[in-house]
């Protein structure tokens, strides 16, 4: 076991190097390869140990070569606008295997102590919590559950309730550990919680969602370490736990808003209009491509606003072309990235790129915004929000206060949409009806391509 | 309790939050898939789980170990695959 723990520190090093080099994009292909070295060692070390109890190398075989086939099948399949119901459901088999493991270790007759029983409910409480909560995310990002948050009467007090009686069943489960009907009722409990806490979240929050829940996969990972008194899944639970959480306040910090009120706020549910500012009718100008298109003519300097909206419309590609046939005609293209555009955490830089678009133009909020005041044309797709400007000055907006993309300060806007719908705030976005606003409706992936066509031929 | 093992959980939490902040924007993605793979590192415990004539501790190791695999597997190659996409001009 001596010599395990050793393959299980360098396994840890590994880690922490692989993570290192993923921050800079020329080395993270490296990094990742020496962290997935590192999860070999690990795995071919505990195989290789000496345990105590027989281990069922046959069964293990079965477990890993279905894994293989279900993980790769996932992995080579998935197309990259479907990365967060990916990235999603993957946090929730991390999760749902650490819970395991901990059931398995109380399910194994013989004395538990009462610090391995407590890491053990909190093992199964915050594993099977990420397992549910996961599907649940999945399902909304995949569209099988309703995007929009899923409230019900009483759904806080009901939550409190459940935390309450996961800690009565819990306190009582380490009294009495033989009661099996209680070690049901936290695995239970805990799988209506991770439902609950993730019905309410609105799909725009989906990106602090999926954050959160990457961070309880490394908690319930480093639970389970405490549980098995394993160095490695506690350093690994701790790395994992530690980019959940950090991932998670910088959403929370794009959209101005704190983890409570993302969790319990239930934004984005279709409100009554408060203040005038919301009733307010606008009046906004449509375009054509072909008018849009000698607009792009005229400009020198384009920047690139994509949103959610990029992402359904698969238009990463047709941006790409417009972009390149721009660049040839010697204007300057860049993109403004916001924290939280799209549905995960970096979701529209792993697109563009995908369609070949150099990181070095994709800038972020700091960055770009004090670009956009020589810029004469913005081109918004299918954001909405992000660019809306009464975040800077009305306090009654549900979005006040959220740093916004300052492209009103563009000679231009051109914004396409497919239709006038509020965002997903569920407000009407002042911009599109300012005097530099210009609308042009559509998908996002025709409207380029017709845009490029109508290019060519001025 | 073992105090050093609680040592060695703050530390790394440390070193987490150190390494992590680094990490750009741009590479957040493959940072959450990335880790994500990392915490299939549950897999080690659910080999240990599957012990021979374990009954139902024996089952649940089976299925911790295809969803740890899926988890370790799925996750390294889809980062790797993002992180491919990522060029300079």
């Amino acid at each position: 076991m001596v010599y395990t723990n050793i393959f299980y520190v360098l396994a840890s090093v590994l880690f922490i190097l692989g993570i290192k080099k993923l921050s800079h994009p020329r080395t993270a292909r490296n990094g990742n390869m020496i962290a997935f070295i590192g999860m070999m060692i690990a795995i071919v070390a505990t195989l290789l140990a000496k345990h105590e109890i027989e281990i069922d190398f046959q069964l293990i075989a079965i477990g890993i070569v279905v894994g293989i086939i279900i993980g790769a099948t996932f992995a080579i399949k998935v197309q990259m606008t479907q990365m967060p119901q990916m990235v999603a459901i993957f946090n929730g088999f991390g999760g749902g295997a650490s819970a395991l493991v901990a059931a398995a270790e109380f399910l194994k007759t013989g004395e538990i102590t009462t610090f391995t029983l407590g890491t053990i409910i909190l093992s199964i409480f915050v594993g099977t919590l990420t397992f549910t909560g996961s599907f649940i995310a999945f399902g909304k990002l995949q569209g099988f559950v309703s995007g929009q948050p899923i409230v019900f009467p009483g759904q806080q007090v009901f939550n409190a309730l459940m935390a309450l009686a996961l800690l009565i069943v819990g306190v009582y489960l380490v009294q009495i550990p033989g009661e099996i009907n209680y070690f049901y009722a936290v695995v239970i409990i805990s799988a209506i919680m991770g439902i609950t806490l993730t019905i309410p979240i609105g799909g725009a929050d989906m990106p602090v969602v999926i954050s959160l829940l990457n961070s309880y996969s490394g908690v319930a990972a480093a639970a389970t370490g405490f549980v098995l008194m394993n160095n490695g899944l506690i350093i690994s639970g701790a790395l994992v736990g530690a980019s959940g959480l950090i991932l998670t306040n910088i959403m929370c910090k794009g959209m101005n808003r704190s983890l409570a009120n993302v969790i319990f706020g239930a934004v984005g549910l279709a409100q009554e209009s408060t203040g005038d500012s919301t009733t307010k009718q606008i009046t906004v100008k449509s375009y054509s491509t072909e008018e849009a298109a000698m607009i792009f003519d005229a400009a020198e300097k384009v920047i690139v606003v994509p949103g959610y909206g990029l992402a359904v419309a698969q238009a990463q590609h047709a941006v790409r072309e417009v972009a390149e046939f721009l660049e040839g005609k010697g204007k300057q293209v860049l993109y403004a990235i916001h924290p939280v555009a799209g549905r995960m955490p970096g979701h529209m830089n792993v697109l563009l790129a995908e369609a070949n678009i150099p990181y070095e133009q994709l800038k972020d909020l700091d960055e770009i915004n004090p670009e956009f005041e020589d810029c004469d044309v913005a081109l918004v797709l299918g954001a909405n929000d992000v660019v809306n400007p009464a975040a800077r000055h009305d306090k009654s907006s549900p979005i006040y206060g959220m740093p916004i993309l300052d492209v009103d300060k563009s000679r231009t806007v051109i914004i396409n949409k497919r239709t006038m719908n509020t965002g997903f705030a569920g407000i009407q976005n002042e911009l599109f009806g300012f005097d530099n606003s210009i609308m042009v409706f559509g998908d996002a992936k025709d409207m380029l391509q017709q845009l490029l066509k109508d290019l060519k031929e001025l | 309790m073992d105090i050093n093992i609680l040592t060695v959980f703050i530390l790394a939490i440390f070193v987490g939050i150190e390494i992590i902040s680094k990490v750009p924007p741009t590479l957040h993605t493959p940072l959450m898939s990335g880790s994500n793979a990392i915490s299939g590192i549950a897999i080690v415990g659910a080999i240990i789980a599957t012990k021979v004539g374990g009954g139902t501790g024996t089952w649940l190791g089976l299925i911790a170990v295809i969803f740890g695999t899926i988890n370790v597997v799925g996750g390294f190659m889809v980062t790797d695959r993002m992180l491919k996409m990522f060029k300079r001009k």
